[in-house]
């Protein structure tokens, strides 16, 4: 890597970590227990430039790489909720890459530019109540009228429903399938658009996740991101990033949990001398850690590959199928340290604990990591004729 | 306005700290600029924009990369000096101010000499009144806030009673107490930015300086006496008497 990418890579990690320990950090217990970010922390961020690195110049980003998302993600993550990381990325990354990057200027300039400035804020809109991993099964119509679509349908565990300004939203505009899905940009502000519920999850809680309902919603038929019913393929790149993303938050979630479970092994004494004195605890955080490293390793080369524009498909999800699942009992060991107190709300370690279940699941399943790594290993036998 | 701002580069506080042999703070890692500084550089930004010309330059005399540097460049300053040489490891208050005072000379006009009232490795606290008498300048200390108006600086000088208000002719030698202003976090666009801004490194040569050695030393270095115990009363019933007591004792109420 040249030295001045390496130094600005430095410091923009630098920065982010003061900006996280002093403006983040604080009031993380309270934005979980609201269930929400405040707006102002989008503003901020926008405001100092954090929220565009991966956005192009075009939307007033900084047209960097993955790389500087990693950062972004790892650094949020250090705030011990995991929540936070997840509503910023939602926004910063999921909602707008896509209009970003298929987009029209006209959406760029409306939705991207303001979403860097923080201004308004995002959410990504394709899982429904009947359908998750099978995107291609979606049912929210939009049907052409006019200059405009009539949306109709409903969405659910939608990062950012109740505090975005828009949904980008994966719509059925033709035939059954995933061929006859197109991407439109949904002003929440659109009448018929209601954030029917906050839905009360187990972890993750300062992440705002709603069930949204379309009822009759009129939207510009300008606001459709790339090309009518080419909205699968759009997703399906999106994923990508969405799961390197999620990659890099799980290993970084390791990583805090393994530093406090040896902290507190090292100080915590148990029968004369420190937790970790025990040969067994030395060895099964010797486990965690390799588990740990290996998770990052995969990381690492699924992010090389995808900042190199290189074919990472089957990386990515290799590396979030293994993280997603490590990250399970890696919590659990962890956890298990602390004795009783890992059983307290206020407790850091139980919330990461508990934070950790979402991963097997955010972004795509395991089942589905796994069905993307047959398909492009040639696991998959040929279908015979019938 | 141009303005200078006087800042260090230091190992990062929150780490371990190690001497060398001859007493010295260790100083190989990666270097951070000294948090003391930052409030400096910030209401040098600030008087900057509000005069709405100038330039904000830093002056600084430490080993290493420019790490430090780059952040207060990043935060928005406009270029920096930066004096590395290492004959001057282990160089007393007075050459700092020596060296600084050249480095001065060679940046140009200015209105101001902004610096911290101490740094968080050395603690000294003598360097910019060392620095004022070298260049010929007033030096105003303890300054909570600053601006500059018909040829003179008016400083509001932090006390133990309140503040004065102080005003001197400029160029002005002035600094900062910590914690007066918010420091800015560095931008993306100035993290950007800051890597292309002009950065000149010299060596003491070039400064026309002959250094070599100083008149203060480090003998040696003694840890802090650990605190004694405290007196403790068992509480009876009547211990807030002895608080109250022990209070008025030393005048507080």
């Amino acid at each position: 890597m040249p030295d001045h990418i390496a130094d600005e890579l430095a410091m923009f990690r630098q920065t982010l970590r003061e900006f996280v320990s002093a403006e983040i950090t604080p009031h993380a217990l309270d934005w979980e227990e609201a269930g929400r970010l405040p707006r102002s922390l989008f503003a901020r961020m926008g405001g100092l430039g954090y929220l565009g690195v991966r956005l192009s110049e075009a939307s007033g980003g900084a047209g960097r790489d993955f790389r500087y998302t990693k950062i972004l993600v790892e650094e949020l993550v250090g705030s011990g909720s995991l929540g936070i990381a997840v509503s910023i990325l939602a926004h910063a990354e999921f909602a707008t890459k896509v209009v970003d990057r298929a987009g029209s200027d006209d959406l760029r300039k409306r939705f991207v530019a303001p979403a860097v400035r923080g201004e308004l804020i995002g959410a990504l809109g394709v899982t429904e109540p009947d359908a998750g991993s099978d995107v291609g099964a979606i049912r929210t119509r939009a049907v052409r009228d006019g200059d405009e679509y009539v949306v109709n349908g409903s969405k659910t565990f939608i990062s950012n429903g109740n505090i975005a300004d828009y949904v980008t939203t994966a719509v059925r505009t033709g035939e059954a399938g995933p061929r006859g899905i197109s991407l439109v940009v949904i002003p929440t502000h659109t009448p018929g658009f209601t954030a029917a519920a906050r839905l009360r999850k187990i972890g993750t809680h300062a992440s705002d996740t709603a069930e949204i309902v379309f009822e009759d919603c009129r939207v510009p038929a300008a606001n459709l991101v790339g090309d009518e019913n080419g909205g699968f393929r759009l997703i399906m790149q999106g994923f990508e990033g969405e799961r390197l993303v999620l990659s890099v938050m799980i290993c970084a979630q390791m990583r805090l949990m393994f530093d406090a479970a040896r902290r507190y092994g090292l100080e915590r004494d148990v029968f004369g001398h420190p937790v970790l004195g025990f040969q067994a605890w030395q060895h099964r955080l010797a486990d965690v850690l390799t588990t740990i490293e290996a998770a990052e390793a995969l990381t690492e080369r699924a992010v090389d590959l995808y900042v190199r524009g290189e074919e990472a498909n089957s990386e990515i999800s290799m590396a979030k199928l293994f993280s997603a699942e490590a990250a399970v009992g890696v919590a659990h060991d962890c956890a298990q340290i602390f004795g009783g107190s890992r059983y307290m709300e206020e407790n850091l370690i139980a919330r990461l604990q508990r934070d950790s279940l979402a991963f097997s699941v955010g972004a795509g399943t395991s089942e589905v990591m796994r069905e993307i790594i047959a398909r492009t290993n040639g696991l998959v036998p040929p279908r015979k004729a019938t | 306005m141009n303005i200078l701002v006087c800042v260090k580069q230091i190992p990062d506080p929150a780490g371990p700290q190690e001497l060398n042999n001859d007493n010295t703070l260790k100083r190989e890692g990666k270097l951070i600029l000294d948090e003391s500084d930052s409030y400096g550089v910030e209401i040098a930004l600030q008087l900057r924009d509000t005069a709405g010309e100038g330039e904000v330059t830093l002056i600084s005399m430490s080993p290493g990369e420019p790490s430090g540097l780059r952040t207060a460049l990043a935060m928005g300053a406009d270029k920096a000096i930066h004096v590395v040489d290492d004959t001057l490891h282990g160089a007393d208050a007075l050459s700092t101010a020596k060296v600084l005072a050249a480095a001065v000379q060679r940046a140009g006009d200015y209105t101001l000499v902004i610096a911290a009232t101490e740094s968080t490795d050395g603690y000294t606290g003598t360097v910019p009144a060392q620095l004022a008498e070298i260049l010929g300048l007033p030096s105003v200390t303890f300054a909570k806030s600053i601006r500059v108006e018909g040829g003179k600086v008016h400083v509001d000088r932090q006390t133990e009673a309140g503040y004065d208000v102080v005003e001197a002719d400029v160029p002005a030698v002035v600094t900062v107490t910590a914690g007066v202003v918010e420091p800015r976090y560095p931008s993306f666009k100035g993290i950007m930015a800051a890597k292309k801004k002009p950065l000149e490194t010299l060596a003491v040569s070039d400064l026309g300086l002959d250094l070599s050695s100083w008149g203060q030393n480090i003998v040696s270095v003694e840890d802090a006496p650990s605190r004694a115990a405290g007196e403790k009363i068992e509480d009876d019933g009547e211990a807030y008497l002895k608080i109250v007591e022990f209070l008025e004792e030393q005048k507080v109420i």
